[in-house]
């Protein structure tokens, strides 16, 4: 114990003596926060809408109107010809071409179907998905709109009211009703900024030792390699933690994030996955022979971690294979759980499977570290 | 001349002599693209929700059908009750409750309105918003099919939807173009950094200042063997973009290879610039990742629409040298654009690079007085 004890003092002396060091640990991860959280910005809004108006009726032009008047369209250029509209979309000048094509109120008027079309640059392919998705908003309520409007008149008997017999839509956006994409993304970059931290200094750390040939100095020592690995970890388990209190509260002030659940769930959960994290770290550590190579692997797992992770893209969306392969990334748990916890208030009941999957990860990743790591190189 | 060679080749010699950073270096970006392009796509199918059907007659059944026809949704059918729909919500297990009103059929035939109601989960506002879309349009649908002509007015305007380009909405169109800057800014910046600090922090540089090489041409040849790797590494992602994933090359390859080349000397003298700030590995890692690789992928436009952020960033975002090189690929890649229609792209770039070069260079040279 007091071994340990000596091992912290010096692993923590050390880290705050590199200057250098200091301001990446601390400062690093809240300007992150704060850059990150504004950029990593999904909504899609202020769509680039092209018409292309064939029919020139008074419908198509409310129509068109409807989507001038609607805050998520930005009205391009009009034009009555819809090779217009294509070359609009390629040149970039437009997100959306909506085309209504010639005799189309005289077809609605009839009661035929009479179907306008959207086209959606999906390059990217939010974008196009929910431009898409607005824009059938748009003409749904158009639609409604019309049927009370005219309904009366264009009805037979006159004996029904507008709307009778039709199901009505109710719909309410749970737990974020303000559709702030922050809400949903700053929890997820908090446990980005944990992961990364824990896992480049863990992974750095005691390959330096070997480069550095410091190394063969501790091996004679009659320290033990689970107490030195402890030594290792114990530091940057604080820092993480130190990090994670600190993100934390630059989200809750800075952002207003909600925080539904119990803190003491959250931030035993944060041990936890940060005790797997570093243990990962170090096991990269004791497979490599330079910095160099630590980092580029950590740099690799890391980035497919994220990806793989449901931060950015949803998890659900990926083909089964995939999704399958994301129950070996940490990462995906902690996100998880973190959205979970903090925005729905979710509780140990609820997330108790994820904690004891990263809970026995976390003990074969560290096993497997302390057995990899020899005393003589 | 000679001599400079001698040490390029010493220099290929380090990176041969560790096929651990080789297989990393070659391997990373083709499992990464492989990985990203099969499985990383917005299109939202099979989502699990919950369907409370308090109705369970003929007009609620034929809309649970008409939902799970569409491959949109997936039941589940654990959650049967609205006091279910909150812990499913919290547990993550349903992205959307469907609540279905008791009478539904007695409602609609008696000429009374009924209302569906739909909770979804907002926690992700662009999932969510996709879902009570499909929804909705399913429900019109159902409407429309069972208005009958006679008595409501039949005014049914039909919405013929198409996602040009990419059909599936996949990422790896606008990742390829992504991966092949952060490769190349990975490659260049973060590879040359460490390794010239390395020299350093062993003392090795010392021992190559004293030889009759000139600074520069250390400094160059450290730079060399990787502007050739980047490159390589380059057309690997290009290629497999390209075959494996139909990524359109719309416009000139040699272009595109010129103005990577453009790219990497700027990220290469970035790289030196690192080095000559940082004294140990550590710290020059942890430089080029928090100042280079972070805006690379943050402030680039190759994850995160530059149109969304507030001001600051977009105009921060100018000084990204990753933004300009960006919207070049992407440009010649997708859309089939020149040099008339990028060279202001170009120019900037050429800006940045030669900035880096020689205030690099000039540092390089202070700290050696």
């Amino acid at each position: 114990m007091r071994t340990l004890g000596v091992l912290l003092y010096k692993e923590f002396r050390q880290i705050f003596r590199n200057k250098a060091l200091l301001p990446i640990i601390f400062i690093m991860p809240v300007m992150q926060l704060v850059v990150l959280a504004y950029a990593a910005d999904f909504e899609v809004r202020n769509v680039r809408l092209y018409v292309v108006d064939e029919d020139r009726s008074s419908l198509s032009r409310r129509l068109s109107g409807a989507f001038g008047g609607s805050s998520y369209f930005v009205m391009q250029d009009q034009s009555v010809v819809p090779v217009h509209g294509a070359s609009a979309l390629e040149e970039g000048v437009a997100d959306l071409v909506l085309h209504i094509p010639a005799g189309w109120e005289r077809d609605l008027m009839r009661g035929e179907v009479a179907t306008v079309k959207i086209v959606a640059n999906a390059i990217d392919g939010t974008k196009g998905a929910l431009g898409a998705a607005y824009a059938t908003r748009v003409i749904q309520d158009l639609n409604q709109k019309l049927i009370e409007e005219l309904g009366p008149r264009v009805g037979s008997a006159g004996l029904l009211q507008a709307g009778a017999g039709r199901i009505d839509l109710a719909y309410r956006h749970e737990y974020n009703p303000g559709m702030d994409y922050k809400t949903f993304m700053v929890p997820g970059i908090l446990v980005l900024l944990v992961t990364m931290i824990g896992m480049f200094l863990a992974s750095m750390n005691i390959v330096r030792e070997k480069e550095l040939g410091t190394i063969e100095q501790l091996n004679v020592t009659p320290l033990r390699k689970g107490t030195f690995l402890l030594g290792k970890l114990l530091p940057f388990l604080l820092l993480g933690l130190f990090d994670f209190a600190l993100g934390l509260g630059v989200a809750r002030l800075l952002y207003g994030i909600p925080f539904e659940g119990s803190l003491v769930l959250v931030f035993s959960f944060a041990t936890l996955y940060l005790i797997l994290v570093l243990g990962l770290g170090l096991l990269i550590s004791t497979i490599s022979e330079t910095q160099q190579q630590a980092m580029f692997v950590a740099w690799f797992l890391l980035v497919i971690f994220i990806f793989l992770s449901g931060l950015f893209t949803a998890i659900e969306n990926m083909p089964a294979w995939a999704q399958q392969l994301t129950y070996l990334n940490p990462v995906r748990y902690f996100i998880e759980v973190i959205r979970l916890v903090m925005l729905k208030g979710a509780t140990w009941q609820d997330v108790g499977q994820q904690a004891m999957v990263v809970a026995g990860y976390a003990l074969v990743v560290n096993a497997l570290a302390v057995w990899n790591y020899r005393k003589r190189s | 001349m000679n001599r400079f060679w001698g040490f390029v080749r010493k220099e290929f010699y380090h990176i041969w002599r560790d096929p651990r950073t080789l297989l990393i270096l070659f391997g990373m970006p083709v499992a990464q693209i492989l990985l990203f392009g099969y499985a990383v796509t917005n299109e939202i199918k099979e989502a699990q929700i919950a369907i409370i059907d308090q109705a369970r007659d003929e007009a609620s059944r034929e809309i649970t059908r008409s939902m799970l026809a569409s491959g949109y949704f997936l039941l589940n059918e654990e959650v049967d009750n609205k006091e279910g729909v909150e812990e499913a919500f919290r547990q993550g297990n349903i992205k959307m409750a469907v609540v279905i009103p008791a009478n539904l059929s007695r409602d609609l035939q008696h000429g009374g309105g009924a209302t569906i109601q739909l909770l979804s989960d907002a926690t992700d506002p662009n999932t969510s918003n996709t879902l009570v879309t499909y929804a909705s349009q399913i429900i019109q649908r159902y409407n429309l099919r069972h208005q009958s002509p006679g008595t409501a007015a039949p005014i049914r305007i039909g919405i013929s939807t198409e996602m040009r380009y990419n059909p599936q909405l996949k990422g790896v169109f606008l990742f390829v173009p992504g991966l092949m800057t952060i490769i190349l800014m990975l490659v260049s910046a973060m590879m040359t950094s460490i390794s010239i600090t390395r020299e350093k922090e062993m003392g090795n540089l010392e021992v190559l200042l004293v030889s009759p090489l000139q600074p520069i041409q250390i400094i160059l040849g450290k730079v060399v063997p990787y502007l050739f790797l980047a490159m390589a590494d380059a057309l690997l992602v290009l290629g497999m973009g390209y075959f494996v994933f139909d990524v359109p090359l719309a416009g000139s390859l040699w272009l595109l290879l010129a103005e990577s080349f453009v790219f990497v000397l700027s990220a290469l003298s970035l790289g030196i610039l690192i080095s000559t700030v940082a004294k140990t590995q550590q710290v020059a890692l942890l430089l080029s990742l928090m100042g280079l690789m972070l805006p690379t992928i943050l402030l680039s436009g190759f994850m995160f629409p530059i149109d969304n952020m507030p001001i600051v960033l977009q105009v921060i975002s100018h000084i990204v040298p990753a933004r300009w090189f960006i919207e070049i690929v992407k440009g010649i890649m997708l859309q089939g654009l020149g040099l008339g229609d990028l060279w202001v792209q170009t120019l900037i770039l050429l800006g940045f690079t030669v900035f880096f070069l020689v205030l690099s260079l000039k540092r390089f040279n202070i700290r050696l007085a």
